[in-house]
């Protein structure tokens, strides 16, 4: 259906918004298939390996992979790549459930702890 | 974006441990996230800049938490999503550690947002105006509620009325411990100051836990 406003008008320049959903890139998916969870600091890197068996990289799971050359922080990957949070969250589950992607390095408990505060602090003095 | 820095990582030993901080020189960077709440206008996305490289971050979640069926897709016209467009401050002390600020969306709505954002969290500053002060205190309920340490930082706007930091205290019901600091957004020494303000306090009460989890 293509967007129309109020007076009938094709309604879909650039300033509509992009015109696939963005959940289409995810095929509806709003939640990875995956058990990892991914949060916001979390650091995930490509393993460089292929994919197995059926799947087959999307050209957004190509863009992912391709940033995570380095390690990654999961907020300036989404950042980077200018896909809303909810679809990298699911492309990221792809990867790792293939092996072609990992965390390394997770927030796995609420607090962070005294090492992590006082190298904050440290960093902020010297600012 | 200086991701150029990092190195190839060829560890998994942090999976099952909490943020590793053992950086050799091939490693992940330790990342941290403080806070930044307060009202609408209030002056985060200015705190922000000031310290720090400001980037976009989008997120359009998914109003319920039903994977929506590839069926459903089909209907485009059923708002599914909620798309919340906030940006991010970036303090790369190193190659080694990556401090993030996050500004939470202030309007009650995006709540959903707000457990992703303080999950691991240092602790949050409350951004404080004294021509609304009431802003702030859905803020201040989230905080307490959750056990995320704060503190506030009056925002001393030109032409605001001044108040002695212990006025805004009891206007505000705070617990004595919570520290209130005055503070010009648009500076980056003041903001520093509520940084180091936020992270000394926040290292005190996390080593004696009975001092900040007082509701």
């Amino acid at each position: 259906m293509i967007p129309r406003d109020s007076q009938g008008a094709r309604w879909f320049d650039e300033e509509a918004g992009p015109i696939v959903r963005p959940y289409a890139v995810t095929k509806g998916r709003t939640l990875p298939d995956s058990s990892a969870s991914f949060g916001l600091i979390d650091v995930v890197v490509a393993t460089g390996e292929g994919p197995s068996g059926h799947f087959r990289p999307g050209p957004e799971h190509r863009r992912i992979l391709s940033v995570c050359r380095r390690p990654t922080p999961i907020v300036d990957l989404t950042s980077e790549i200018d896909l809303p949070l909810g679809v990298v969250r699911v492309l990221l589950g792809d990867l790792t459930n293939e092996g072609m992607l990992r965390i390394v390095s997770a927030q796995r408990q609420p607090v962070p702890d005294q090492r992590l505060l006082r190298m904050v602090l440290d960093g902020l003095e010297s600012l | 974006m200086d991701l150029n820095r990092y190195d190839g990582a060829r560890h998994d030993s942090a999976r099952h441990g909490s943020a590793r901080h053992d950086n050799g020189p091939s490693a992940a960077p330790s990342t941290a996230k403080i806070l930044i709440a307060g009202g609408f206008g209030v002056g985060k996305t200015t705190l922000v800049g000031s310290v720090s490289e400001i980037r976009p971050l989008r997120t359009e979640e998914p109003l319920s938490d039903r994977s929506v069926g590839i069926d459903d897709t089909q209907g485009l016209s059923a708002k599914t999503t909620t798309t919340v467009a906030m940006d991010f401050g970036r303090i790369s002390f190193s190659s080694q550690l990556v401090l993030y600020l996050f500004g939470t969306p202030g309007q009650e709505r995006f709540w959903f947002m707000w457990d992703d954002l303080s999950y691991g969290a240092i602790g949050a500053v409350v951004m404080a105006d004294t021509r609304r002060v009431a802003d702030c205190f859905a803020s201040i309920d989230y905080f307490e509620r959750n056990d995320i340490p704060f503190i506030v930082a009056v925002n001393c706007f030109e032409g605001a009325p001044r108040f002695e930091a212990d006025d805004i205290r009891i206007a505000l019901t705070l617990n004595p411990q919570v520290p209130v600091l005055l503070c010009d957004a648009r500076d980056r020494e003041s903001v520093k100051k509520v940084l180091i303000g936020l992270a000394r306090y926040v290292m005190l009460s996390r080593s004696q836990p009975s001092a900040a989890s007082r509701g």
